[in-house]
């Protein structure tokens, strides 16, 4: 196998590992925020699942979550989905990440201070204008650097999609490297893995810029 | 009467904060709070400007009930439109400004009567240029608040009230954060302010300012209104022994 046919194989790998990234990304990080508000609810119950489903999430290996939605309807339901890999892998990512960020999240809602929420309610603003209008946009400012970091795991985190033998990069390289008895897929895996987590902190690094026009 | 509290009580746990106070304010008057530290002059203005909810008395703005005593003799607020119109009549200037730090000073002026009051745009803009003109920011319109100095940004926070248009305006401490230079620049706007008849409320320790500009005095202590009067009565006449004690403690400070 020459090196130009080895790039085009792990290129389709690549494209998969972007896609399984974007689609974590889309669905965790608004979730993350619907979990971190419902986290904060009066509702005793509400809250306590809340706080349950985070401490499985972060203390369990996201690797035995995503084989347990893989397989889990068919050991527990004896249920038969087509086409359920990808599927599995989106919810296992979306729903481990979705935790991490409520937390991220919630620390940064927390780091209010109260003035903020008292010159708001004095001023008459309604529950939600406070939270939209004034509390989330200096929240996201502060959690900015923690999400760096989690998106930069995330980037990682990718290749554990490779349990459920889906071909995203990793699983290609480990494939190619054994048939063709070639250690250069993953020298080619590591510069990628490295360059997407450069482009990550570097977009992220713009996004803490623009939100530093105040303090 | 733009406020009227009467009978009211307060407290945090076991702590009796607020034990009977009553005191009413009257369009146009002045009206300074003092007494020492721990005395709930605070908790009023943070009891009449509902940061807190009383456990017992009376509420009125502009001679609208707006907590009564309820069946069981505790404090029964009205519904959320009652409040909300309530709100409407007052505005608070805080210890610690609590400006929001994403917004520009003209945003901060100019957001609150767009998103809560719903104004013309225009309107809001014309006006919000006329309050911080009178609080000499004018040139500061489209700064951070972190640009400004302590002085700068409480008055700032006084433009954010002003711009409401309320019926009563509330100082909580206004210049506890600030060096005496900066203490100096935002009594003047407050005394411009008592000037030009609005109605106040300012809890202060800067006893010359209140004897000075105040129309009415009251001394709080222990969670008790002790005395109130004009500020002759109250400073150079005072009739209860508190009272004297207190005046006399910051007139001879010896170090």
């Amino acid at each position: 196998m020459t090196f130009g046919t080895m790039l085009t194989t792990m290129g389709e790998g690549m494209l998969r590992t972007i896609l399984i990234f974007v689609l974590t990304l889309v669905g965790s990080l608004p979730l993350g925020m619907v979990i971190a508000l419902l986290r904060q609810s009066k509702n005793g119950i509400v809250s306590g699942i809340i706080k349950i489903y985070i401490s499985i999430m972060r203390g369990t290996p996201l690797m035995l979550q995503l084989l347990v939605w893989y397989f889990g309807p068919y050991y527990l339901f004896g249920a038969q989905i087509r086409n359920w890999r990808f599927p599995a892998i989106i919810l296992g990512f979306v729903l481990n990440y979705a935790a991490y960020f409520a937390e991220i999240y919630r620390s940064g809602i927390e780091s209010m201070p109260v003035g903020q929420y008292e010159a708001a309610q004095v001023l008459g603003y309604t529950k939600s204008q406070t939270f939209f209008r004034i509390i989330l946009p200096q929240v996201i400012k502060r959690i900015l650097p923690s999400v760096t970091n989690e998106v930069i795991t995330l980037v990682k985190d990718t290749s554990l999609a490779f349990t459920l033998a889906y071909q995203e990069v990793f699983s290609l390289a480990k494939q190619i490297s054994a048939s063709q008895t070639s250690f250069t897929p993953f020298v080619i895996a590591g510069v990628f893995y490295f360059v997407a987590n450069y482009a990550v902190a570097y977009g992220m690094e713009r996004i803490e810029k623009a939100f530093s026009y105040y303090r | 009467m733009v406020l009227e509290m009467n009978n009211i009580k307060k407290s945090f746990g076991s702590l009796n904060v607020l034990k009977d106070i009553s005191f009413s304010v009257d369009k146009g008057e002045a009206v300074s709070i003092i007494g020492p530290s721990g005395s709930g002059k605070s908790t009023l203005l943070r009891c009449a400007t509902f940061l807190e909810t009383i456990d017992n008395g009376v509420i009125r703005y502009m001679d609208n009930d707006i907590v009564l005593p309820g069946a069981d003799g505790k404090a029964d607020y009205s519904n959320k439109a009652r409040i909300r119109q309530a709100k409407n009549c007052f505005g608070l200037v805080f210890q610690q400004f609590n400006l929001f730090p994403h917004y520009s000073v003209l945003k901060n002026v100019m957001d609150a009567p767009l998103v809560v009051q719903k104004r013309n745009k225009d309107e809001v803009y014309e006006e919000a240029m006329k309050v911080l003109d009178k609080m000499g920011l004018k040139d500061k319109a489209d700064a951070y608040p972190y640009q400004l100095s302590g002085g700068q940004q409480q008055r700032v926070a006084i433009a954010r009230a002003l711009a409401m248009n309320p019926e009563i305006l509330f100082f909580d401490e206004p210049t506890s954060a600030l060096d005496p230079e900066l203490t100096g620049e935002v009594l003047r706007v407050i005394k411009q302010l008592v000037d030009e008849d609005w109605t106040m409320v300012i809890v202060t320790h800067e006893m010359p300012f209140a004897k000075a500009v105040s129309e009415k005095v009251v001394f709080m202590d222990r969670g008790y209104i002790v005395e109130q009067g004009t500020p002759e009565q109250v400073f150079d006449d005072p009739k209860m022994e508190r009272t004297k004690q207190f005046i006399s403690g910051y007139q001879n400070q010896n170090y």
